[in-house]
């Protein structure tokens, strides 16, 4: 009678493991202190479990990611080409509606009555007179077909016509040096630009979307369209425009979103 | 002649303090900041991702994401971003620099590639000599560089589809983009998957990429040159029994 030689597992190597590594580093071994190590595991256990398992919203950390969230804002105003254009498209690209984006469903939108509604002007601007929507929509227009860009990862391709905001900016006397233009919108969003993006060929203050004045749920009677910016920080239902050199947390970027949201 | 080798030996020896080991210390620490940024990058990459798929079967659960928002995604997307691009241009300047690259991954026939994938289904793969990678490491090494280089081209181009838009162009088309990102994503996890399963099937080059590994000859490790062909020859390492021997050592 045979005695069948025991199968090795498919796992094992066929030779015996180099234990050279071992006897070579036998001091380096001993040193590994594993009260330590036990420590140290329970410790970054405890915080994932008190943190609910996200560790983004320990202050340190996020004080940290913000940090760099920040740095981030300067690298791309400096890799920023002023006169650089975005790619446009042919009008048969537009879809139509434009894809609704706000911090809210598109069934809470409260539509903004063109008829009393003025824009109102603040800041370092020498003509704070409000302007009202027939003044705003007799102004030269300009037409952009354009990509929209969506933070979570969509697009779209959209058609955008209206006053360039360079021009409006130049004829309210507003101080072009200044750093910063602020929106303020009928539904208590706001957001702001560099200037640099303010004075780019392609942002507009666009009263219409594919020839029609925009409707409601995209910012009727009047929104930012740049196409240097992400989707968030195109403004829309703006009540007031403000330029200024101070910085300010604008909706998102409070909450955590880059600030300068370059494309 | 030989006098003047052993000092020159001697010389190296000296000036590193140890010999010269299969992984070089800034190699190690390379491959653990890749590890860490990595994770980061694929992680919080998932999070972006589930915020607009790609494919309707694919969601990643939350429990396996990195940031409970949208917002914190994001935020270790683009601080991970620094350490993955920073690291890997190093690690890419340290291997040509300093002909390793040359001297591990080259020359690479297609021809031991199929031999090794063979000699791999059937785990014949021998790993007695960590200083040597066969064919099959070496197809995968320079894959997944490839691809680490592409992941940041498509990071780049989807980052800035505007500012770096001649870039963002050679892809068509915006959704493009975040396909290539994607799968560029997907051979990475997928050769990590292989990697890590290797790595802790052959725990001692796990240990190596801590360690440093075996000794090596310094004369086989220098950078390849004119005067120094490399000759590929295959180190003798001492037997050692698996199970120690009780009876003799009582």
């Amino acid at each position: 009678m045979t005695i069948r030689p025991r199968t090795p597992s498919l796992f094992r190597p066929r030779k015996p493991i180099d234990q050279g590594v071992l006897t070579e580093n036998r001091k380096l071994i001993d040193d590994i202190n594993r009260r330590g190590l036990l420590r140290g595991a329970v410790s970054l256990g405890a915080l994932t479990i008190l943190t609910g398992c996200d560790v983004s919203e320990v202050d340190s950390v996020q004080k940290a990611l913000r940090a760099v969230s920040s740095w981030n804002d300067g690298v791309q105003n400096a890799i920023f080409r002023a006169n650089h254009l975005a790619p446009t498209f042919s009008p048969s690209r537009v879809m139509k509606p434009p894809r609704f984006n706000a911090y809210y469903p598109i069934e809470d939108v409260k539509p903004v009555y063109g008829a009393t509604w003025t824009l109102e002007l603040g800041g370092r601007i020498e003509d704070k007179r409000p302007w009202r929507a027939q003044q705003l929509y007799a102004l030269p227009e300009q037409e952009i077909i354009i990509r929209h860009v969506c933070v979570e990862g969509w697009d779209y391709i959209g058609q955008w016509s209206g006053p360039n905001l360079r021009d409006f900016l130049q004829r309210v006397g507003a101080d072009l040096t200044a750093k910063y233009v602020y929106f303020i919108c009928a539904d208590d969003y706001t957001e702001s630009v560099d200037m640099p993006t303010a004075l780019h060929p392609q942002t507009i203050l666009a009263t219409k979307y594919a020839g029609e004045v925009i409707g409601d749920p995209f910012g009727y009677p009047l929104r930012l369209r740049t196409s240097t910016k992400l989707g968030y920080k195109n403004a829309k239902w703006i009540k007031a425009i403000e330029v200024s050199n101070d910085f300010r947390e604008t909706y998102w970027s409070e909450r955590g979103f880059n600030w300068y949201a370059g494309i | 002649m030989c006098k003047s080798n052993v000092m020159s030996t001697a010389a190296v020896r000296s000036t590193t303090g140890q010999r010269a080991r299969v992984h070089p210390l800034p190699l190690r620490i390379m491959h653990w900041i890749n590890a860490v940024a990595i994770f980061i990058m694929i992680g919080s990459g998932w999070k972006i991702y589930n915020d607009d798929i790609l494919f309707s079967f694919l969601r990643f659960p939350d429990a396996i994401v990195i940031g409970k928002w949208a917002q914190y995604g994001l935020q270790w997307h683009f601080f991970g971003m620094w350490i993955f691009v920073l690291n890997g241009i190093a690690y890419l300047c340290y291997g040509i620099v300093s002909g390793r690259f040359w001297q591990k991954l080259f020359p690479i026939s297609p021809r031991e590639v199929f031999v090794t994938v063979g000699e791999a289904l059937r785990f014949r793969l021998r790993h007695d000599d960590l200083t040597h990678y066969n064919a099959v490491q070496k197809a995968l090494y320079l894959g997944v560089m490839a691809v680490g280089v592409l992941i940041v081209i498509s990071g780049l181009a989807l980052w800035k589809p505007v500012q770096f838009s001649e870039l963002a162009n050679l892809f068509g088309s915006f959704q493009n983009i975040r396909l290539v990102h994607f799968l560029c994503m997907t051979a990475i996890v997928a050769f990590i998957v292989v990697h890590v399963t290797l790595a802790l099937l052959v725990p001692q080059s796990l240990l190596a990429m801590l360690t440093g590994g075996p000794p090596i000859d310094n004369a086989r490790d220098a950078a390849p040159s004119a005067a120094a062909p490399i000759v590929p020859e295959i180190k003798p390492i001492p037997e050692i029994p698996t199970v120690p021997n009780i009876e003799t050592s009582h």
